[in-house]
C-alpha cells in the first residue's frame, strides 16, 4: 500500500493544538519560566535556578499551609463520607418522597461557591448573622473573625453543608441498584440491620464510595473560594490553605518567583494524589473481573 | 417442621383492589402436610412467587390467615417464622468466603461454632463446593453462586419449611439433574416440608409428591403427578401437563354420547352438566388409538421425537395430536377411536363428574 504524504492534514489538528497550547501548555510554561527567575521590575529577569524551590520547601509558611490543607481534607472526609452514607441509607427508595429528597439534596450543589461563602459569612456574623447572634445570645462565645477554632468550625460546617449532598447522591445511586432479592435473602438468613449494611450495602456501594472519596478529597484539597470569602485566611493564618497562600503571594505580595515555584509543587502534589486514587480505583475494578 | 395451613388467603399488590381481576392471588385455601414435598407449577405471572412470599412472610396477604401447626403466624416476620427460602437468582455476600456465606444463617442465630462447622461441611460436600470453601464468593460463576444460595437455604437444621423459588433456572442442565436428586434425597432424610416453585413440569413432577398447579392466581388442581396426567380437573392442567398437551374440542353432549360435527363419541357415563355451560371434551394424545376403524381424520404431519412419534391431525375441523410409539404403522386411511375411560368432559373449563 502506498502512503500518501500530505502535510496539509496537520491543519486539521491545528485548532486543538492551539487551544491546548493557550489553555494549558503556555500558562504552565510561563509558571515554570517565572519559577526559575528573579526580577526587580523593569521587565529585567535574572536566572535563579532552583533557589525558589529550595526556599519554598524550607519555609515554615509552605509546610504549615500544607499541613492545614491535609488536616482540613481529613476532617472533611471523616465527616462527609459517614454522614453521606447515613443520609443515603435513610432516604426513601420509593414513593413521592424520592423526588422531594433528591431536589433537597441537590440544592446546595446548585449554589455558586462564592455565594455559599457569602451566605455563611453573613450567617455567622456576631452582629447581624442568625447563627452568630443566636450562639452568642445563648452564652457561647463564638466569633469566627477572632477565634481560630471558630473560624475552622465555620469553614468545616460550611463545606459539610455544601458538599455532603454529593456523597449522599452517589451513595444513593449505589443503594437503589441493589436488587430486592438481597434484602429478602438477608431477612430469611436472619441478618441484623448492621449485617445487612456490612455485607450487602457497603460492598455494593464500594465503587461509588471510591469516586465520592476521590472527588471530596481533591475538592477539599484545592478549596479556595469559600474560606477566602468567609475568613480571608484568618484570623492570623489559621485558615490560610495552600491555594489562599498562593494567591496572597502571587497577587498580594507580587512575589512571582516563589509563587510560581509553589504552584508547581502544589500541582505535583495533586497530580501524585490523583494518580494514587486512579491506581487504587482501577485495581479494585480489576479484582472484580 | 410444620403443617402449614393457608386460610382463605388473598393478595393484591394494589391496596385499592376491588374486582377479582385486581388480585394477583385469588382465594387460596389449603393445607400443606408436615414433611411433604410440594411443587407449585404454573406459567410466569400466575401467582406462584406471590404465594411463596406469603408463606415465608416477605409479603403479608391482603386477606386471610396463615397457620403453622395451628398457630397463627400471619403477622409474624420472616425471621420469627423460621423459614428458609432460595431465590431464582443467586444472592451471595460478595465479601465473604464460600464457607462464611453458608455459615451466615447459622451464625446469625448463635449456633455454636462446632455445630456450624459440621453443618457447613455437610452442605459443602453436598453441593460439590468443598474445594473452594475458603475462596471469596465474588469471583464465582453464576451456577456456583446459586449453589451457595441453595446451600444457605439447606444449612439450617431446625426450619419449619424450605421454599424454593425456581432455584435451578441459572444452573447448567447436567447439574440440574444432580442437584434435584440431591434435594429429593435430602427431603427423604430430613422430612422438611418443602415447597418448590417452577414453571418446568419435568422439574415439578420429579421433585414433588404432590403438585399444585396454579393458573391466573388460583390453584386449579392439587394431586400426584399421575392424577394430574390421568384426571386433569381443568383444561389448563390438561394443556400444561404433558407434552403434547391434552386435546380439547368443543362438543355437545346428550346422555352418554358426545357429538362433534357428524361424529358421535361414546362416554363412560352421563356427565352432570348444567345448561348454558361451554362443554368441551378432553382426551390425552396417549389415549387416542390410530387404526383402520373409527372416525376419519386428516393427518397434517408426523413429528419424530426419538422413541415416540407425534401425529398432528385434523378431526372434524379441530386439531388433534396423537402419540404413537416409533414402530407403530400409520395406515393409509387413518381413523381414530377414543378410549372412553380416558375421556374427560369439561364445563366452562372445569372437569365434571359422570353418573353411572
Amino acid at each position: 500500500m502506498n502512503k500518501t504524504w500530505n502535510n496539509k492534514a496537520w491543519f486539521m489538528v491545528l485548532p486543538v493544538l492551539v487551544l491546548v497550547a493557550f489553555s494549558a501548555v503556555i500558562p504552565l510554561m510561563t509558571v515554570v519560566n517565572y519559577s526559575v527567575q528573579d526580577t526587580f521590575g523593569n521587565n529585567q529577569f535574572f536566572w535563579a535556578g532552583t533557589d525558589w524551590f529550595v526556599q519554598m520547601l524550607s519555609s515554615d509558611r509552605f509546610w504549615n499551609a500544607l499541613a492545614r490543607n491535609l488536616v482540613f481534607s481529613g476532617i472533611i472526609l471523616a465527616i462527609e463520607v459517614p454522614l453521606g452514607i447515613f443520609i443515603a441509607l435513610n432516604m426513601p427508595k420509593t414513593g413521592p418522597g424520592v423526588p422531594v429528597c433528591l431536589v433537597l439534596m441537590a440544592l446546595p450543589l446548585l449554589i455558586p461557591w462564592n455565594v455559599v461563602g457569602t451566605i455563611w459569612q453573613v450567617f455567622g456574623r456576631v452582629d447581624i448573622g442568625l447563627l452568630g447572634y443566636v450562639l452568642n445570645s445563648l452564652g457561647i462565645d463564638y466569633n469566627y473573625t477572632q477565634d481560630p477554632v471558630d473560624a475552622w468550625a465555620t469553614v468545616i460546617v460550611m463545606d459539610v453543608w455544601h458538599w455532603t449532598s454529593l456523597v449522599v447522591l452517589l451513595c444513593y445511586a449505589g443503594l437503589v441498584s441493589i436488587p430486592d432479592a438481597y434484602y429478602q435473602a438477608a431477612k430469611i438468613d436472619g441478618a441484623s440491620r448492621w449485617s445487612v449494611f456490612r455485607y450487602i450495602q457497603l460492598p455494593k456501594m464500594k465503587r461509588v464510595l471510591l469516586i465520592a472519596v476521590l472527588l471530596r478529597f481533591m475538592d477539599s484539597f484545592m478549596i479556595y473560594t469559600e474560606p477566602f470569602v468567609v475568613t480571608g485566611g484568618g484570623p492570623g493564618n489559621s485558615t490560610t490553605f495552600l491555594s489562599i497562600d498562593l494567591v496572597k503571594m502571587a497577587v498580594g505580595q507580587f512575589d512571582l518567583g516563589p509563587a510560581a515555584a509553589m504552584s508547581i509543587i502544589y500541582f505535583l502534589i495533586i497530580l501524585l494524589l490523583s494518580w494514587v486514587f486512579y491506581t487504587v480505583m482501577t485495581q479494585s475494578d480489576a479484582e472484580e473481573k | 417442621m410444620a403443617r402449614i395451613s393457608l386460610d382463605h388467603i388473598r393478595h393484591a399488590y394494589n391496596a385499592k383492589a376491588k374486582a377479582a381481576g385486581d388480585y394477583a392471588l385469588k382465594k387460596v385455601h389449603y393445607e400443606w402436610d408436615d414433611g411433604g414435598a410440594y411443587a407449585l407449577l404454573g406459567p410466569s405471572g400466575c401467582g406462584k412467587t406471590t404465594l411463596l412470599n406469603i408463606i415465608s412472610g416477605l409479603l403479608h396477604p391482603s386477606d386471610g390467615r396463615i397457620l403453622f401447626d395451628g398457630k397463627d403466624v400471619t403477622t409474624l416476620s420472616t425471621e420469627a417464622r423460621n423459614i428458609a427460602q432460595v431465590f431464582q437468582f443467586p444472592v451471595v455476600y460478595d465479601t465473604m468466603s464460600v464457607f462464611d456465606n453458608l455459615a451466615f444463617p447459622l451464625r446469625n442465630r448463635q449456633v455454636p461454632e462446632a455445630e456450624v462447622k459440621k453443618r457447613v461441611e455437610h452442605i459443602l460436600e453436598m453441593t460439590d463446593l468443598a474445594s473452594m470453601a475458603g475462596r471469596r464468593a465474588q469471583g464465582l460463576t453464576a451456577d456456583q453462586k446459586q449453589k451457595i444460595s441453595l446451600g444457605r437455604g439447606l444449612v439450617r437444621s431446625d426450619v419449619n419449611a424450605i421454599l424454593f423459588d425456581e432455584p435451578l433456572t441459572v444452573i447448567d442442565p447436567h447439574m440440574k439433574w444432580q442437584l434435584r436428586s440431591q434435594l429429593k434425597r435430602l427431603h427423604r432424610s430430613s422430612r422438611f416440608t418443602m415447597v418448590y416453585v417452577t414453571h418446568d413440569q419435568t422439574e415439578a413432577l420429579t421433585f414433588a409428591d404432590k403438585v399444585v398447579v396454579m393458573h391466573d392466581g388460583e390453584i386449579v388442581q392439587i394431586g400426584t403427578p399421575a392424577e394430574l396426567f390421568e384426571r386433569p380437573s381443568h383444561t389448563f392442567v390438561g394443556y400444561f401437563i404433558g407434552s403434547p398437551g391434552m386435546n380439547v374440542m368443543p362438543v355437545s353432549v346428550t346422555g352418554t354420547t358426545a357429538r362433534i360435527g357428524d361424529q358421535t363419541i361414546a362416554l363412560s357415563g352421563a356427565p352432570k352438566l348444567s345448561s348454558g355451560a361451554k362443554v368441551e371434551l378432553g382426551i390425552r394424545p396417549e389415549f387416542v388409538r390410530l387404526s383402520r376403524e373409527g372416525m376419519a381424520i386428516d393427518i397434517a404431519k408426523v413429528e419424530d421425537i426419538g422413541r415416540l412419534k407425534i401425529v398432528r391431525a385434523r378431526f372434524c375441523g379441530q386439531p388433534l395430536s396423537i402419540v404413537l410409539s416409533e414402530d407403530d404403522e400409520i395406515p393409509a386411511d387413518p381413523r381414530v377411536t377414543f378410549d372412553p375411560g380416558a375421556i374427560g368432559i369439561f364445563a366452562d373449563s372445569w372437569r365434571v363428574g359422570m353418573e353411572g
